[in-house]
């Protein structure tokens, strides 16, 4: 059932061989391969419950807060096994950052939420710090609406604003990665296309992986979709041919079920 | 889907639904009634007994011997001595607690036993808590000091402060803590950094609470810093407080003593409401910020 890993138009920035995930006793990723393309955006598609978060929580290992869940296999990052108990969690999660389906802004203000990553890795001087909010914020198509009050908490934001200041906030520590778990799920239509664009514009600089329910827009925003079921990884490939003319009956059937 | 449909005439069901409704609510009025007719009657005791009690003095002058004028600025300030230093040792230790029962200790069978004994201890009649340092402190040191007061107060304290420290870290929702962690932080950065500003109202309401429940203790003063009818501000000596002078005095046969009695009840009583209301406000400010 598992596709081999096609081939892409872009070299790699994640290589996910064989990948195995238990919660406890269960079997939540069943040896998923698959190859992460550079300043792409790869969506993962699939019926709730089917592992496209556990996937994605694999690539930063979320799950290691949580004791009984593990991960076997490989999933190579810059030549290094993210896996491996040798890894540097603190270097892969600089590298890695995530965006989270609810809007997560710290009870801080929104100059405090994005330099509170940065001052995990870096010293700055406090322009060098406004200079880095400010390119954050604008990376994430956000300036324009709160540059007047930087010093007002990030909770006092709308909803599409939080989730753009999460966005900016994961930027800002210069990460290669984002892995977006359906950030665009808690939105209105205006604030989930304003996300649409933002990530359009990103893949420019960054590697984009997103998780999402909504077809279209895996179809809007995607070079490459990923379809799961049930733990296995059914098809993969370029988000044309996914959608246009999808090589296996389960995911034409979830293609156009539900959207068809 | 086609509906049922309505029968004509009466809803019985309706109805009996409604006076059940009004029966409940008529029943819960007059219970909060009944309850807010004893609290308003102590509060008017206190208050009309107290008030004209109140003057400059009561704040200057020390409390008196039998027959002479006086005041309870040394029980005031005796209060404040120890409710303050049993503050500053319960509040680091209860948060510290706290947050190892939020943070560490969700599935640890040592965690469960210290929420264990901790809610024993939440619940252990004051008198014991004074008898325990009494054994401990004072008969070692060989007098009643300050020192023990606090103590047995700090420990009055601190279960309080280990329980809501740890239930408002458990408020703060995991995603934040997660969204912290994917930024690569570590984990008492996470904790200090965002799981401590987000719970910080809560806690603070909670030290707020315990010290208002401190305030008027008496049973444990009366077996550790007793009494103490002069200035002092040793801790290895006796001081006075408002709780136990307040006993001694009530329980005289002097008028005098009578009048500093409910004077000092009345200030005790403020506090305790002043702190109450302000713990409050404080959690309101909370729950707006995080709807
Ligand atoms: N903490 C957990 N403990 C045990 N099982 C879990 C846990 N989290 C998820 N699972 C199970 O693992 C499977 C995959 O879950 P996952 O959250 O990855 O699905 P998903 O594809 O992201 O679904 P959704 O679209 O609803 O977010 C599900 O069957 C789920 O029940
Ligand atoms: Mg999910």
């Amino acid at each position: 059932m598992t596709s081999m890993p096609i081939s892409l138009k872009a070299p790699s920035k994640l290589q996910v061989r064989d990948v195995n995930f238990y919660y406890g006793e269960y079997h939540a990723l069943k040896n998923i391969s698959l190859d992460i393309a550079t300043n792409m955006v790869t969506a993962f598609i699939g019926p709730s419950g089917c592992g496209k978060s556990t996937l994605l929580r694999t690539f930063n290992r979320m799950y290691e807060l949580y004791p009984g869940q593990r991960a076997s296999g490989e999933i190579v990052f810059d030549g290094k096994n993210i896996l491996s108990p040798r890894a540097d969690l603190f270097r892969l999660r600089a590298h890695i950052g995530m965006v989270f389906q609810k809007p997560t802004p710290f009870p801080m203000s929104i100059y405090e939420n994005i330099a509170f990553g940065v001052r995990l890795y870096e010293k700055l001087s406090r322009s060098s710090m406004d200079d880095r909010v400010e390119w954050a914020l604008q990376q994430a198509a956000l300036w324009g609406e709160v540059k007047d009050k930087l010093h007002q908490s990030g909770m006092s934001l709308s909803g599409g604003q939080q989730q753009r200041l999460c966005i900016a906030r994961a930027i800002a520590v210069k990460p290669e990665v984002v892995l977006l778990d359906e950030p665009a799920s808690a939105l209105d239509p205006i604030s989930t296309l304003k996300i649409e664009e933002l990530i359009y514009e990103l893949k420019k600089n960054y590697t984009l992986v997103i998780v999402t329910h909504n077809m279209q827009q895996a179809a809007r925003v995607s070079d490459y979709t990923a379809f799961m079921y049930l733990g296995n990884m059914v098809e993969f490939g370029d988000t044309n041919s996914i959608f246009t003319n999808p090589s296996n009956k389960q995911t034409e059937d979830y293609i156009t079920g539900r959207y068809g | 889907m086609a509906l049922n449909p309505k029968p004509a005439g009466i809803d019985w069901r309706y109805l009996r639904r409604r006076t059940v409704n009004i029966i409940n609510l008529t029943a819960s009025v007059l219970g909060t009634l009944f309850g807010l007719f004893w609290l308003l009657w102590i509060l008017w005791t206190t208050a009309s007994n107290g008030l004209s009690a109140i003057s400059w003095q009561l704040f200057v002058q020390a409390t008196p011997s039998p027959g002479n004028t006086g005041g309870l600025a040394n029980a005031i300030v005796g209060s404040l001595i120890m409710v303050g230093l049993a503050t500053a040792i319960g509040t680091p230790i209860g948060i510290l607690a706290g947050t190892y029962l939020a943070e560490f200790g969700r599935k640890k069978l040592m965690a469960d036993v210290i929420r264990f004994i901790n809610d024993i201890l939440l619940s252990a009649p004051s008198i014991i808590v004074g008898l325990f340092v009494y054994e401990l402190i004072v008969v070692r040191l060989g007098r009643f000091s300050a020192l023990a007061g606090a103590c047995a107060l700090a420990l009055i304290m601190l279960p309080v402060v280990i329980r809501t420290t740890e239930e408002m870290l458990r408020l703060v929702p995991h995603t934040l803590r997660e969204a912290a962690l994917a930024l690569g932080a570590p984990r008492w950065k996470v904790i200090t950094g965002v799981a401590y500003r987000a719970a910080l109202n809560g806690i603070l309401t909670g030290i707020l609470l315990a010290v208002a429940r401190i305030a008027g203790e008496t049973a444990p003063l009366l077996f550790t810093a007793l009494n103490n009818q002069f200035w002092s501000v040793d801790l290895t000596q006796p001081m006075a407080n408002l709780p136990v002078v307040i006993f001694q005095f009530a329980m005289s046969p002097y008028k005098e003593w009578h009048a500093l009695a409910w004077a000092g009840s009345l200030l005790i009583t403020l506090s305790v409401l002043a702190l109450s209301i302000f713990a409050r406000t404080l959690l309101r400010k909370t729950r707006m910020e995080q709807s």
